[in-house]
């Protein structure tokens, strides 16, 4: 590691003008962000730790209809509150890592870093989400850019999700033998008739809508039509758990699972 | 009723207290006043020649102290091999120079080029990342089969990739080769054990030191072996004397063989410190454990099993080839050889047997034992090859083994690999294994998986060892540079209570609690007034250390030896102190009596005696009760046994989920049967591990991809299922004291072929046409074999 500084604000404001600082960078619950600084891979000259602001904090659910989970909010505390209002979002966040990273990891940090094998990206694709920042609001479909890419400036806070919650939901996921991020993870969200899929960990282009099989199973929504899907488009990643094909191969399987799970 | 105290029984294991408590003293927790840190810079390369390496920048940043380079090392000794193969032709193998810091040319990444020494851990780093290296990046010279073409050289000098060629036995070739031709059947197989990476929970730590005054030198370290490290690390790297070298390895956490390598970090450390006048540590963060700790397995092998119309083996022909990485590292050569290719009888008859093994330089991280070393590649090839010849002929796995086993009464058996197996009953370990497993039932379980959309499959598999290596002489013929003993002091204080030094260690198994155990049946004294001292050579005797699961077979047989004349020393004392002769004396439970009479004296009052020699037979008799013991033992030990295990795998991702598995091992006697559960566990812990999951790759450039636990997939308590292990089936050892055979290998030798066993089952019962799938069975290779 190398040294650097840490500023502990308790408003967003605060957080915004530390932010501001050559150099700086957000500090959520460090599970990436510690790990990377340990390899010496970045060397920001400010950590600024949101973990302590109150309005970046909690989860709750607004007209029935929508999540609202602070940036700061961690995955236990969105495994643990959702349960009942959006439970597959609830069995998403309770199935990263391990305690330890649940109860550290957040939400704003693991859209913030869009890893390729993350899990939340492929939720709030499916459900549309809204990134709410510090100073703007980001539909989740023009939030994530590829890889480890988004579109949060320099500096920019997430400071809220709202994840509009579907009507029946699920979430696949089939574990990376050694990291346990998703090989595969597959996000159904059904609104109406509607369906929306959200995929991660398979695609070079990283998380993305699977949009012949939102088109398939909104006509419908059955496995014999996700057993029926074409093969996705695009190229997919191809590493020592899995070859592109394998990866198209499980996008199939668990979607079909995802489908007989929310019927 | 089980006994509750002494041997056979399940005493806690005392050192747990400090474990479970974090209150165990590691190296990484000794902190030498002064001390600096030095930080290595590596080799990011594969294979190249060392052009320039720049230090002036490096060495004028703040706290640095000296950058050293591998001229800095010019006429001090490289790392020693402590093993010489000698070829089929008769020639030594080839063994190129290891230096401290790379000379000329860096061999894997991760070889050490310059060393940092600073006053802090992160100026170290800081000025590490300072050095300027100047590499030509060779082609690296990864896969096996081509390094032996001899395109690119890992060692110039040597002239070729080639190690040694070695035959075993050479007299055997003709009669294999002619059996196998005339064989009414030959089963053929080609597998990979999977490279293996050890990952021991504590990572390694140096911390070398230097007392100018007493010119005594001391490395704190992590190893299994701290006599081992003295005497490589003095005698053939530094020129340390042993009286001036003081080695500690306090508590260690975890090795599984890879902590037994004197390796380049504890001779830096060591000689940092005589240079600077001041304490040097080191301690390995994750990623350099993963490309400077020895790794494990890395075998390609052929193996033929030729049978009879009835089903009878007839010959083994096998032709391995073992990656040796860049150098060889401690005992590296003799891991593909003596301890496999004298393995490949197994628990059979098999009348003609000849094993072929290339070891082949390559540039990756040097490869040497890990548990089991050299025993699983043997078994994994054999049990493999026996399970695929069952099929093919259509015979039962489980018959076909039974009619191959070498009979309990033809013990002792002398193999056509030069073992002479002492005891075994192989059918009642079988007969064990059936019982526990509810081979009956597996059809039910079978239908209520396929219910459920799985296939599930049984593997069962039969193992030997061979534990504790020896005798000295004959391990010397075969090119060991170093005797096998093991050696105990019994010290028994003025009071009664006890300690026991040893110059064997524990990287966790529970010799604190063992030893002791032992001890109190023979004295008829509590465990707890005996405790247990190693790994420091300043007070232990010259040993050899832990591994190949010698320490209660080797050193325990030492600490008999040892008591035993304690106690003949005793009954002098007590014969004296109740006017008997000696030769009437008996002793039990703590008491001294002469024969006959009812006249007796306690333990206590003797031990007193011996300290506080009032009335003692001066002229006759030493006062003080402490004695030593070297023991060489006459033979080999052969723990063995039979493993079974059920699996279900989903066919549509080709994920598998081992949902039984049982073991019944025959360890001889047992000291300790909850430590001999937790061993077996253990093991078969990493077994599965290596089964499924864990596999060191590396990329055409030489780059290790599976470099962290991102992608190195470590088995996890959840991969696991409930074990059913049993050890009742006991045939003692016939040549040590105590009958004993050793535990601590067995479960990473015997299931690893047990899991692939029952998901080549599986896969068969559901109808895939897979007769094998090389390790690690990850969810995309099984679901790559079952779609062609
Ligand atoms: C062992 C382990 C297993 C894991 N398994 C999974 C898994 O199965 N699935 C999964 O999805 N993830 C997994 N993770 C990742 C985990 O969810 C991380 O917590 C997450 O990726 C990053 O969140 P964080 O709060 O720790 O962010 P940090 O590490 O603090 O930051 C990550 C990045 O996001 C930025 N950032 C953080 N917070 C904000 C914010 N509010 N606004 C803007 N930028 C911000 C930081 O500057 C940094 O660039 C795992 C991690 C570990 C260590």
């Amino acid at each position: 590691m190398y040294d650097f500084e840490v500023a502990r604000p308790s408003t967003i404001a605060e957080a915004a003008s530390a932010l501001s600082a050559e150099g700086a960078q957000v500090l959520g619950g460090g599970h990436t962000l510690i790990p990377t600084l340990k390899n010496r891979l970045a060397r920001p000259s400010v950590l600024v730790s949101v973990s302590r602001i109150d309005e970046m904090r909690g989860v709750r659910v607004e007209n029935e209809k929508c999540l609202c989970v602070g940036g700061a909010a961690t995955h236990a505390e969105v495994a643990s509150s959702a349960e009942e209002s959006f439970p597959a979002l609830a069995w998403l966040a309770g199935n990263i890592g391990d305690p330890a990273v649940r109860n550290r990891g957040t939400v704003g940090g693991s859209l913030a870093n869009n890893d390729p094998s993350a899990c939340y990206p492929a939720a709030a694709l499916a459900v549309g989400a809204t990134i709410e920042t510090n100073n703007r609001e980001i539909a989740a479909d023009d939030f994530f850019r590829g890889m480890f890419e988004t579109e949060l400036k320099e500096g920019e806070i997430i400071t809220k999700v709202r994840f509009p919650i579907p009507d029946a939901g699920n979430y696949q996921k089939f574990e990376q033998p050694a990291s346990r991020f998703a090989l595969v993870g597959v996000f159904l969200a059904q609104f109406g008739s509607e369906v929306r899929i959200g995929v991660t960990g398979a695609s070079e282009s990283g998380v993305f809508r699977w949009a012949d099989a939102e088109a398939a199973l909104s006509a419908d929504f059955s496995t014999e039509a996700a057993n029926g899907l074409p093969a996705a488009p695009g190229a997919m990643i191809n590493d020592l758990h899995g070859s592109g094909e394998y990866r198209a191969h499980l996008m199939k399987v668990l979607t079909a699972r995802a489908v007989a799970a929310a019927s | 009723m089980p006994k509750d105290y002494g041997i056979g029984a399940s005493s806690k294991r005392r050192e747990d207290v400090r474990f479970l408590t974090g209150s165990g003293r590691y190296t990484d927790d000794i902190n030498v006043p002064g001390q600096a840190f030095v930080s290595f810079v590596r080799s990011e390369v594969a294979h190249g020649k060392l052009n320039s390496v720049e230090t002036e920048e490096a060495s004028a940043m703040p706290g640095v102290l000296r950058v050293f380079t591998g001229a800095d090392f010019e006429g001090v000794g490289g790392l020693p091999c402590g093993w010489q193969i000698t070829d089929r032709n008769g020639e030594p193998m080839k063994e190129p120079a290891h230096p401290i810091l790379a000379q000329g040319k860096v061999r894997h990444v991760g070889d050490p080029i310059a060393a940092v020494v600073a006053e802090s851990e992160a100026q170290a780093r800081d000025a590490a990342e300072a050095v300027a290296v100047d590499v030509q990046e060779l082609p690296a010279v990864l896969d096996m089969k081509s390094a032996l073409e001899d395109e690119g050289l890992v060692h110039e000098d040597a002239g070729t990739n080639l190690c040694f060629d070695w035959g075993f036995v050479e007299d055997n070739k003709d009669a294999v080769d002619a059996a196998l031709a005339g064989a009414h059947h030959v089963t053929t197989l080609e597998l990979t054990n999977n490279r293996l990476v050890a990952n021991a929970m504590e990572p390694r730590v140096a911390i070398g030191d230097y007392d100018a005054a007493t010119d005594v030198s001391t490395l704190f370290t992590t190893s299994q072996n701290p006599h081992v490290i003295r005497l490589l690390m003095g005698a053939f790297v530094l020129s340390i004397p042993e009286h001036k070298l003081r080695v500690v390895a306090p508590d260690v956490g975890g090795g599984f063989g890879s902590k037994i390598y004197h390796y380049a970090e504890e001779a830096f450390c060591t000689f940092a410190a005589r240079q600077l006048l001041c304490p040097v540590k080191w301690t390995a963060t994750r990623s350099e454990s993963f490309v400077t700790d020895a790794h494990g397995r890395d075998h390609v092998s052929k193996i033929e099993l030729g049978l009879d119309e009835d089903g009878n083996f007839l010959a083994i022909r096998t032709a391995t080839l073992a990656n040796m990485g860049a150098y060889l590292s401690t005992f590296a050569p003799a891991v593909p050889t003596y301890l496999h290719g004298t393995l490949m009888a197994g628990n059979y008859k098999t009348p003609n047997i000849y094993v072929n093994v290339k070891a082949v330089f390559t540039n990756t991280v040097p490869v040497d034992a890990y548990r089991g070393a050299g025993r699983p590649e043997a078994t994994f090839q054999l049990e493999r090859v026996i399970d695929k010849a069952a099929r093919e002929l259509g015979i039962d796995p489980v018959e076909l083994r039974r009619k191959n086993f070498i009979d309990k009464e033809q013990f002792p058996y002398a193999t056509p690999v030069a073992l002479q197996y002492d005891t075994g009953d192989y059918a009642a370990t079988m007969d064990k294994l059936a019982e526990i497993s509810d081979f009956e039932g597996f059809e039910s379980r079978l239908e209520e998986s396929k219910r459920n959309g799985k296939l599930r499959g049984l593997g069962v598999n039969c193992y030997i060892e061979a534990c504790g290596i020896a005798p000295s002489n004959l391990v010397g013929q075969l090119g060991a540079r170093a005797g096998l003993y093991e050696s105990a002091t019994v010290r028994v204080n003025a009071t009664g209570s006890v300690t026991i030094l040893t110059g064997t260690h524990s990287h966790g198994q529970g010799h604190e609690t063992t030893f002791p155990q032992v001890l109190a049946d023979m004295f008829g004294i509590g465990e707890d007034q005996i405790n247990l001292v190693h790994g420091d050579t300043a007070n232990t005797p010259m040993g050899m250390g832990t591994y190949g699961s010698r320490s209660i077979a080797v050193g325990g047989a030492a600490l008999v030896r040892a008591a035993e004349k304690i106690i003949a020393k005793a009954k002098k004392i007590a014969a004296h102190l109740m006017e008997a002769s000696a030769d009437d004396i008996e002793f039990a439970d703590g008491q001294f009596t002469v024969a006959g009479t009812d006249k007796s004296v306690a333990w206590g009052d003797v031990c007193l005696t011996a300290y506080v020699p009032h009335n003692y037979p001066l002229e006759e008799l030493e006062p003080g009760l402490e004695e030593t013991s070297f023991y060489d033992p006459a033979n080999f030990t052969f723990p063995a046994g039979a493993y079974a295990c059920e699996v279900e795998v989903e066919p549509e991702t080709g994920k598998v989920d081992v949902v039984a598995f049982s073991a019944a091992d025959d360890f001889g006697n047992v000291i300790n049967p909850m430590i001999v559960d937790g061993q077996v566990h253990g093991g078969i812990a990493q077994g599965i591990g290596q089964a499924l999951r864990e596999h060191a790759v590396y990329d055409d450039g030489g780059q290790l991809v599976s470099g962290s636990y991102m992608e190195y997939a470590m088995p996890r308590a959840d991969d696991i299922p409930d074990l059913a292990v049993d050890h009742s089936c006991q045939t003692p050892c016939t040549h040590n004291p105590l009958g004993v055979k050793g535990c601590g290998e067995a479960g990473a030798i015997g299931s690893p072929p047990t899991v692939v066993n029952a998901v080549v089952d599986a896969l068969q019962r559901g109808g895939y046409d897979v007769d094998h799938i090389d390790m690690p069975l990850s969810p995309f290779r099984v679901w790559s074999a079952i779609n062609g």
